[in-house]
């Protein structure tokens, strides 16, 4: 049987992978990959959180799954507007590069 | 047994995080995406949680790689190789690491749990759904039909003809 520690501890870690990329890439097609990642670390930690921790304490009724089934929703309908953004972006700037989208820059 | 199959599943997750954090090309990043993904859903499925596995392997399989690839398609360019990363990626890896490894510790520090995981009806995850959750569930509605349209109106495609008054609400 896995301990809960191990799936909570490759959460942390994809946690802060995704972190990385959102950091550290200039494309924002690979930035919007990374937020990718970093939701699916947290539905990871909620899900396990939700098997192991059901009828203890205030988890019941696996409140976790349906949080989860929340946040995929979310991520679904937020790739779908960052990259009808990426779009528009290109046309108007000819680039995805996030370092040359300044005209906000005071 | 169960061991074994969640160290190849944490392999398959992480590996695929690496990948899209490293490689250089965008197509392989959404390929490398789509792997850690799956990787997940297997970790879900130890999880006794087969559901969440099927909705990540549709939405996310299904769906969001082939959005993500129709993006990279229509926004294809050369200058994707040319986009490296940041000058402050050291800072970034720094960063990253340290928010990993508190997690990390405050997770090895908490109580331990010695719960076995347990799987749950589909008729009684349906059932919380649509009373405990209804709200949130119409909600979700909602903010999907949001984005959707929002979406469309972002990235239509802008007639140059169109009076400037009717043009404005092609910009979002």
């Amino acid at each position: 049987m896995v301990p809960l520690l191990y799936f909570q501890l490759l959460g942390a870690a994809l946690f802060g992978i995704g972190l990385y990329g959102v950091l550290a890439r200039r494309s924002a097609v690979l930035i919007v990959l990374s937020i990718e990642l970093m939701l699916n670390a947290v539905n990871i930690n909620l899900i396990a959180a939700a098997s192991y921790l059901n009828g203890i304490g205030r988890f019941d009724a696996f409140d976790g799954q349906i949080i989860a089934i929340f946040v995929i929703t979310v991520a679904a309908a937020e790739v779908g507007l960052a990259f009808a953004i990426i779009l528009r972006m290109y046309r108007n700037r000819g680039t995805v590069n996030v370092d040359e989208i300044n005209i906000l820059k005071w | 047994m169960q061991l074994a199959l969640f160290i190849i599943v944490a392999i398959f997750t992480i590996g695929g995080a690496l990948g899209v954090v490293a490689t250089r090309n965008v197509v392989h990043a959404a390929l490398f995406l789509l792997l850690s993904l799956l990787g997940a859903a297997g970790a879900y499925l130890l999880l006794f949680a087969e559901f969440l596995a099927l909705v990540q392997v549709l939405i996310y399989g299904g769906a969001i790689i082939i959005v993500v690839l129709f993006a990279v398609m229509l926004t294809r360019s050369s200058e994707y190789p040319r986009i490296t990363d940041n000058r402050q990626w050291p800072l970034a890896l720094l960063t990253a690491a340290a928010l990993s490894g508190v997690l990390g510790a405050a997770f090895w520090l908490a109580p331990e749990v010695v719960a076995e995981p347990q799987a749950p009806e589909f008729t009684e995850l349906a059932a919380s759904l649509f009373t405990k959750w209804a709200l949130p569930f119409e909600i979700a509605s909602l903010v999907l039909l949001v984005a959707l349209i929002g979406a469309i109106i972002i990235a239509r495609a802008q007639n140059v003809d169109t009076p400037t008054d009717a043009s404005s609400d092609g910009e979002g």
